[in-house]
């Protein structure tokens, strides 16, 4: 690729606008808490704490998801079973759920009272302790565990059929083809994998405290939220955010210097067959037990909701609808900048690393900063609350970009790499290109990326919280309004109503990038 | 075709009248301004006396409210801000955003009321709520409670309004003893959430045997839901107090429907809707006296609270001693 000349093509203009954007999206409200603080900001030995325990529990909750991810994945990746298609999309489903709602489903299972407990104590065991460090990584791995396996999936689905096809004719072994074939595309894989779950759990916050049992899981965003909430001391709220960033912004760069673009070489994108058939059991058993690690807590949020779903008052109904218009916006937002970032990131020669790096630290951006920060800009222009939609789905299209990078970087690397000196020598370029090209081997992280992107837009509680319209509530601020109304069992519905409205537009968007997998 | 014509007229005529319709607009927090909060009922109701179109706007909670008038300061578009409770009012005094509300009413509150700048519109104590059928052995008070084996939650003061009670409650009933209280409570603390409403749904699914939430909760459980099994604990050393408080804003540019609104939230119809609403006691009783089922409650020995200017500089120092014996 080298010997090609770099060309400025309208695309690559659109790719700087949309990375001067996300810089301005993140920097410029720090500027403005900074410019309203009332006294000079300063951090304490308190926040050194909160960066060490954010940090442990992110290492370790990234670390845990994408070890446990890869073995999942490879047995997703070798097996046909009856049920597969369904298990793929509810891997979605984890991710999606607001966090009150996934941690009192996880509660219902590993909580003092849970099923898991009292399973213990039919065999005469005391019930687990769920609270504590370890409290902590099992809700992050339940989140993240599931969208690990789908990053890493992906992974193997994009190892063409031929591969094995030459691999089996060569007498390979599953170890063979492990080293040969796989392990190539998981050192390619792994460090972006790890990175997006490192970057979510960093800026985790109520899960962080509600299973870490106690202030010792203080995170960097509990300490903005202190900061903000408890003292108005702006100054030091913006200063807590660009350590949340600078935090950021060094774990993504070491993670894309770390990673090795791997060459696969270009295939018929026929579907993979196997033949180096390994144990058969262990796939099973750990996809059984994969499996129901994430089903069962969803089964009990499904229990305790589903009787109250139709009885749900019409402003739940309304506000699902107005969420579902959020999640569009935000999924078209969030796919467009996606792959103007990726196609900048795989032509620039230099300074890729930090174009990526700027696309994925929108993750450790401070939801409550930003509200705060765009808060204070917008109000002498316009009110703030007009605006609250638009600006939750700009947001929520930012926070979602990093997944959008992580399918489609490698994506789009992969196919310049294969395809773009042919295209190149066949003078193919622009919309042709991309029609002929791009778009038939990107509609997969495509849909994947923008059915994330709509779901996740779906259950995020946003930063509309400090300016939100009463009459124009969100599904997940409604639900949260029943709850502070005493109304758990009708928010339990809403819950089950928010997460079967995520999972079926992750499904919809998903299954159309995927419409000729399985021809 | 007449009725068209009819239609046209009269959406004229009505365009008028909402153009001429003066705007009182209400900052609040969030949970009021929801469908299940008294923000609907007391809308319709103020708009049937003041020819005018109330707004509320709804903003987090209470801490969350009052960040939001500081960040807008003195250009803020609110006329009135409603939902601050004692621990912010003194934060509230000194932005200077505030002026006397001019309302003389004998208030019911458990205290004396002497500060004209914020009008109390509803109070309640803090509590722990437990379920009858599950403890036997209640706990009197904090001693009690953290000698028993009883599991807690509670809400982190740095994020949480009834959080920052509690943490206010254990400063106020033992003052420099605190810590010794708070290391005693350590081992009965499973966890400390974000917000009320993961606690409460935590205590509700089994998870803890009593959660810190008010002595009115019970109430909601009774009225809405016919259940008669949560009680809240009374506690010997008395009940911290949280009354909640409106104040008229200083620039406002509705000075009249401001003053007006102000006396509403005094009046019989403002304080009937706070009981079965906001599940709180309303700071004037209403002449038809409290709802059905508000007599079941305890009612504390002894209110606690500080003065104004002491809540910033206890707060810190119990924020600190809180955050030393728990995160051992």
């Amino acid at each position: 690729m080298a010997d090609r000349t770099f060309k400025i093509t309208p695309l690559i203009w659109a790719g700087f606008g949309a990375i001067l954007f996300l810089l301005a999206l993140i920097i410029l409200p720090l500027m403005a808490l900074l410019w309203r603080a009332e006294t000079p900001a300063a951090l304490g030995a308190a926040d050194l704490a909160a960066v060490r325990f954010t940090l442990l529990q992110a290492t370790l909750s990234a670390g845990i998801s994408v070890a446990l991810a890869v073995p999942v994945a490879r047995a997703l990746a070798r097996r046909r079973f009856f049920g597969r298609g369904l298990l793929i999309t509810l891997l979605g489903a984890p991710f999606i759920l607001p966090v009150i709602v996934a941690v009192l489903g996880l509660l219902a299972v590993f909580g003092r009272g849970g099923i898991f407990s009292e399973m213990l104590g039919w065999i005469g065991l005391p019930p687990v302790h769920i609270y504590g460090l370890h409290g902590v990584v099992l809700a992050h791995v339940f989140f993240n565990l599931p969208l690990a396996t789908r990053l890493i999936l992906h992974g193997w689905l994009s190892i063409p059929a031929e591969r094995f096809r030459l691999a089996a004719s060569l007498g390979f072994g599953p170890r063979d083809v492990a080293r040969v074939l796989e392990w190539p595309m998981l050192r390619s894989i792994l460090p972006g994998a790890f990175m997006v779950i490192f970057l979510i759990c960093m800026t985790s916050f109520a899960v962080a405290l509600a299973l870490g049992g106690g202030p010792k899981a203080t995170t960097v965003e509990l300490a903005i939220y202190q900061a903000f909430r408890f003292d108005f001391d702006l100054g030091r709220a913006a200063l807590l955010a660009g350590v949340q960033f600078a935090m950021g912004a060094v774990a993504a760069g070491v993670m894309l210097w770390v990673s090795v673009p791997h060459a696969m070489g270009a295939g018929l994108d026929r579907t993979v067959e196997r033949w180096d058939d390994a144990a058969g059991w262990l796939d099973a058993l750990l996809l059984v037990v994969a499996a129901l690690f994430l089903i069962v807590p969803l089964g009990m949020i499904l229990i305790d909701g589903l009787p109250y779903v139709l009885s749900l008052p019409t402003s739940v109904y309304t506000a699902a609808g107005r969420s579902l218009v959020v999640a569009l916006m935000s999924m078209a937002l969030s796919t467009g900048l996606g792959l103007l970032l990726a196609l900048l990131v795989v032509r620039l020669q230099r300074g890729a690393v930090l174009v990526e790096t700027i696309g994925y630290v929108t993750l450790a951006a401070s939801p409550l900063v930003i509200g705060a920060g765009l808060f204070i800009l917008l109000f002498p222009v316009v009110d703030p609350v007009a605006l609250a939609l638009p600006i939750t789905a700009l947001v929520n299209a930012a926070m979602s970009l990093p997944f959008a990078l992580r399918a489609l970087v490698p994506a789009v690397r992969e196919v310049e790499g294969t395809y773009g000196r042919l295209a190149d020598s066949l003078a193919m370029n622009g919309w042709v290109r991309m029609k002929l090209v791009l778009w038939p081997r990107l509609r997969r992280p495509l849909g994947f990326s923008a059915g994330l992107a709509a779901a996740l837009s779906m259950g995020d509680l946003g930063v509309i919280a400090l300016f939100s319209d009463p009459d124009r509530a969100t599904l997940p601020l409604q639900m949260y309004r029943l709850m502070s109304a005493y109304r758990m069992d009708q928010a339990a519905g809403a819950a089950v109503l928010l997460l079967g409205m995520s999972l079926f537009l992750f499904w919809i968007f998903d299954r159309g990038g995927r419409a000729d997998a399985d021809v | 075709m007449k009725t068209s014509i009819f239609a046209a007229g009269f959406c004229a005529i009505a365009t008028m009248t909402i153009a001429e319709t003066p705007v009182l607009t209400v900052y609040t927090y969030d949970s009021f301004v929801s469908d299940w909060g008294p923000g609907p009922a007391v809308e319709k109701a103020f708009e049937e006396v003041c020819g005018c179109d109330l707004k509320f706007v709804g903003a987090g909670d209470g801490a969350a409210l009052l960040a939001r008038v500081r960040l807008e300061g003195e250009h803020t578009k609110a006329d009135v801000v409603l939902g601050l409770d004692t621990n912010l009012t003194h934060a509230a005094y000194k932005t200077d955003l505030f002026e006397p509300h001019g309302v003389t009413v004998d208030f019911d509150l458990p205290v004396e009321w002497g500060d004209d700048l914020f009008l109390p519109y509803d109070w309640g104590y803090f509590a722990f709520v437990y379920k009858r059928d599950a403890i036997t052995d209640v706990p009197a008070n904090f001693k009690e409670l953290a000698a028993s084996d009883l599991k807690i939650v509670i809400q982190d003061p740095r994020s949480s309004t009834p959080g920052l009670g509690l943490l206010m409650w254990v400063k106020a009933a033992y003052g420099d003893d605190a810590p010794t209280i708070w290391d005693g409570l350590s081992d009965n603390i499973i966890t400390v959430t974000k917000g009320w409403s993961e606690a409460y749904g935590m205590f509700l699914e089994g998870e803890a045997d009593m959660v810190l939430s008010y002595t009115t909760s019970p109430a909601y459980h009774l009225i809405a839901e016919q259940d008669a099994g949560k009680a809240a604990a009374p506690f010997e050393e008395g009940h911290y107090l949280q009354i909640e408080v409106a104040g008229k804003v200083a620039l406002t540019d509705q000075p009249e429907l401001a003053d007006q609104f102000m006396a509403f939230v005094a009046s019989d119809a403002f304080q009937s809707i706070i009981p079965t609403t906001n599940w709180m006691y309303p700071a004037k009783l209403p002449k038809d006296g409290l709802p059905e089922g508000f007599e079941t409650l305890i009612t504390p020995s002894k209110p606690l609270s500080f003065d104004q200017e002491k809540v910033t500089e206890n707060r810190s120092k119990a924020l600190a001693e809180w955050l030393t014996a728990l995160s051992k």
